[in-house]
């Protein structure tokens, strides 16, 4: 059961070499290397590389020899720094992904977005009403929505885009911030939608108000809040903050742990 | 999907799963929490820190001599990006009250807070706004809301978890502010999970006494991360961001005080001078330096930039002979290696478990503590599953959360990482996840105080570069709640301080001395640092990558 490791020399960067480098210094670094089993080609902005068939969109950038600076962050789907748009042999559609999460294909034309134009409004959460009145007063365009469905279809988390924004026309807070909740703003829903709608900035004006005024307020964070300000931790803080490594050792090890159930 | 050789494991796993089910649902710990002996023997053998050659000691700087993971004494060893002499820091290009270092989350907590105390600001980030490991934090945040638990219990929790190195006055902070922070968050418009009853949904993380780890389903990053971001773009006057400018050096002024820095713009290759009366550095962590081999959770930008220009000018590092690895990485599929997955798994009752099934720890010691466990279990006891591409682990049993739950709780709490593993056809509600430990935290950083001070005056300190705050561990949904406990301190006396300074004369002067130090130390190395971004070209490419001449920006 062990596990079959490469080792892979890393050197620095020739690229950065100054006149201060009296040599070259090698880093040393056990990478575990998966065999690549089958080849495939992808044009990446138009120009044809040979990757390994389970890439995904970003590590063939990569391993074609690109250093990306615009289109990756988080790389496992969370940041939306990575919006791509592509084509495939004998299919006039056009599709869109996250390069992070996304395998290639053969035969795959792609190119990365490296930013989205889109406006963001400034508002004062404070001064906003949570209705349909936030909406028409910051995003009035979202009525200009045909209902396409062009937005749902390109999103690559699945959302229902679409109705999310049909919800923020009806006004319904509650729904928009549901839907959008897991939208990452990548942007691809508005560079596809025809009425020019910036829906993942909707999504984030929505879930503010959301969390802002409707959602319900917790009594126990108030009465936690009252204690602390009251002063009510300060003697024990003291004490603890006081305690020898090896009372305090002492305390954590005999303290009871709260049971699982709800 | 599983290769057919996994299907007699994966079979076993489904076997006991009744039994653990019943376990589970006892409200008992299901495997007995090891003892403090227990927990310190597993660690000396098991965990990648205590390997011989983890760590060495660093030559030069503030903390020479002292023992380092060799990785960072390799980083913090190098020559700067610039030749200081070449810069006019008598007339700089931006001027302002405030520069902020990063623009995750402690960088927009710090720009928000300071922006009410009165200090504009400028945020220098070396990629977008938000691109930041605050934004994948998928379990949750920690604070002592529940009449059952309180700040002190917290303070106790995250203090033991850390074995005791913690500095005390930065847990007092970071406990004892939690509740304002979810408040405060609330109030900005992060969606918390709630309970029917309005207060907030908690569940337990490793090593947590108390369950207090409050979520916005499994984007808790996410969610709190582009509130943020929005509320900076709310106050274009007053905070200026500017993206795809990373910071690669600080200035000081002639009485030793943080003056700004230089900022580089990573694709006109142009450098900027910024003046400030005070700088906090909020760069995050160190993920990306895979120190001894390890895939990452982190984002591609955490290459511990702000560590290496503090240490530069002067500031004391703590506790950087630590680093924490997340028991859970992803192995299989080989896409998503190193992945995050979420603590909160184990959390909702999610068990580890070995290839025939077995419970081999409890599932939520402090992180340090599972993760050589696990090590062990694959290593030591040989009762890991190997993948295709040689990588080896154990699984992650999540279908018994449904069990204890209820149908449609993943879909509802857990749509990242059941669309994670989707994609790959794995239906973690039916078949369990194969996972490793991960590279995730930098658990030590730049020396603070309460007040995010370091030893340079003007120059602040948080979130994930500082260090004091979780000892050498971090306990699961204490990051999320340091980068906004220390972003609005940082943010808060940063701008106070920034009223009554008056800078002097401007200068890099501490980067050549550091470079005659590197010298006279006899560190041979043309290494430059920050680096900004790691490196992943194949080799096959860089051999051919033979430009001997560069010619302006022809790179």
């Amino acid at each position: 059961m062990k596990p079959k490791k490469t080792k892979k020399k890393i050197k620095n960067n020739p690229q950065l070499a100054t006149e201060v480098a009296p040599r070259v210094e090698v880093i040393e670094r056990e990478v575990p290397i998966a065999v690549p089993r089958k080849m495939v080609t992808v044009y990446i902005m138009g120009k044809a590389y040979k990757v390994p068939a389970e890439s995904t969109i970003m590590g063939a950038i990569e391993y074609a020899g690109y250093q990306i600076k615009r289109g990756a962050g988080c790389r496992e789907g969370f940041c939306g720094a990575c919006a791509t748009v592509y084509r495939l042999p004998g299919d006039f559609k056009i599709y869109t992904g996250l390069a992070c999460t996304t395998l290639v294909q053969d035969g795959m034309w792609l190119s990365q977005l490296p930013a989205i134009p889109a406006h963001k409004p400034v508002y004062d959460i404070e001064k906003l009403k949570p209705d349909i009145t936030a909406f028409q007063q910051l995003y009035p365009e979202i009525f200009r929505c045909v209902a396409c469905n062009t937005c749902t279809k390109a999103c690559p988390q699945n959302l229902q885009v679409m109705d999310y924004i049909q919800a923020a026309i009806r006004g319904d807070i509650e729904k928009v911030m549901d839907l959008s909740f897991d939208c990452l703003c990548c942007g691809l829903c508005s560079i596809r939608c025809p009425a020019e709608i910036v829906h993942y900035n909707v999504g984030i004006l929505a879930k503010r108000l959301y969390g802002r005024y409707l959602a319900p307020r917790s009594q126990e964070l108030e009465l936690r809040l009252q204690e602390i300000r009251s002063g009510k931790y300060d003697q024990e803080y003291k004490k603890l903050m006081k305690m020898s490594r090896e009372e305090l050792e002492k305390l954590y090890y005999a303290r009871d742990i709260e049971e699982e159930k709800e | 999907m599983y290769p057919e050789y996994m299907r007699a494991s994966l079979k076993k796993v489904e076997e006991t799963r009744p039994r653990r089910f019943e376990l589970q649902k006892s409200g008992k710990p299901v495997f007995p929490p090891m003892t403090a002996k227990e927990r310190e023997e597993v660690l000396k053998k098991f965990h990648p820190d205590y390997r011989p050659d983890a760590r060495r000691p660093v030559r030069i700087g503030p903390n020479k001599g002292e023992m380092m993971t060799r990785e960072v004494a390799d980083l913090l060893e190098s020559y700067s990006r610039i030749d200081p002499t070449k810069f006019d820091l008598t007339r700089p290009d931006f001027e302002t009250d405030i520069l902020i270092i990063g623009g995750g989350g402690a960088g927009c907590a710090a720009a928000i807070i300071a922006r009410q105390h009165g200090a504009k600001s400028i945020i220098s980030t070396k990629l977008r706004l938000g691109d930041a490991n605050s934004m994948m934090s998928q379990g949750g945040m920690q604070a002592a809301v529940t009449p059952q638990d309180s700040p002190t219990r917290h303070y106790l929790d995250a203090i033991g978890g850390g074995h005791f190195d913690n500095k005390p006055e930065l847990v007092r902070a970071l406990t004892e502010d939690g509740p304002e922070v979810v408040k405060w968050l609330e109030d900005l418009g992060v969606i918390w999970d709630k309970r029917p009853d309005g207060n907030n949904y908690v569940l337990h993380g490793g090593g947590t006494s108390r369950r207090r780890m409050h979520s916005c389903r499994d984007y808790t990053g996410a969610i709190i991360m582009r509130t943020l971001m929005d509320e900076v773009r709310n106050h274009p006057e007053d905070i200026t961001v500017l993206e795809f400018m990373p910071t690669v050096e600080l200035i000081l002024d002639h009485h030793g005080r943080c003056a700004g820095g230089i900022l580089y713009n990573l694709e006109t290759e142009e450098y900027f001078v910024v003046k400030a009366k005070a700088t906090i550095i909020a760069t995050g962590g160190f993920g990306r330096l895979h120190i001894r081999g390890f895939d990452t959770t982190n984002h591609y930008g955490a290459t511990g930039d702000g560590l290496v220009i503090a240490y530069r000018a002067g500031a004391k590092l703590l506790y950087m002979d630590s680093v924490q690895y997340h028991p859970t990485g992803a192995v299989f599929p080989e896409q998503i290696a190193g992945f995050l997955i979420t603590e909160k798994i184990r959390g909702a009752g999610g068990q580890p478990v070995n290839r025939h099934g077995e419970l081999f720890v409890f599932p939520k010691e402090p992180r340090d503590v599972e993760s050589a466990a696990i090590i062990r279990e694959c290593l030591e006891r040989k009762n890991g599953i190997e993948t295709p591409s040689g990588r080896v682990g154990v699984w992650l049993d999540s279908p018994l959360i449904e069990m204890l739950h209820g149908e449609g709780y993943i879909a509802k709490n857990f749509p990242a990482m059941y669309r994670q593993f989707i994609r790959y056809g794995i239906d973690i509600t039916k078949e369990p996840m194969l996972t490793y430990p991960s590279l995730h935290y930098q658990n030590g950083g730049i020396e603070i105080n309460e007040r995010c001070e370091t030893n340079i005056p003007g120059l602040y300190v948080a979130g994930e570069a500082s260090g004091g705050v979780h000892g050498r561990n971090r306990l699961m949904g204490n990051s999320v709640l340091d980068y906004n406990v220390f972003g609005r301190r940082a943010g808060r006396y940063a701008a106070e301080y920034a009223k009554n300074v008056k800078l002097g004369r401007l200068t890099l002067d501490h980067v050549l001395e550091f470079e005659r130090e590197l010298k006279k130390a006899g560190i041979r190395t043309n290494r430059i640092a920050p680096i900004l971004l790691p490196l992943y070209t194949p080799e096959e490419v860089r051999k051919r990558q033979l430009t001997a001449r560069y010619e302006g920006t022809l790179r």
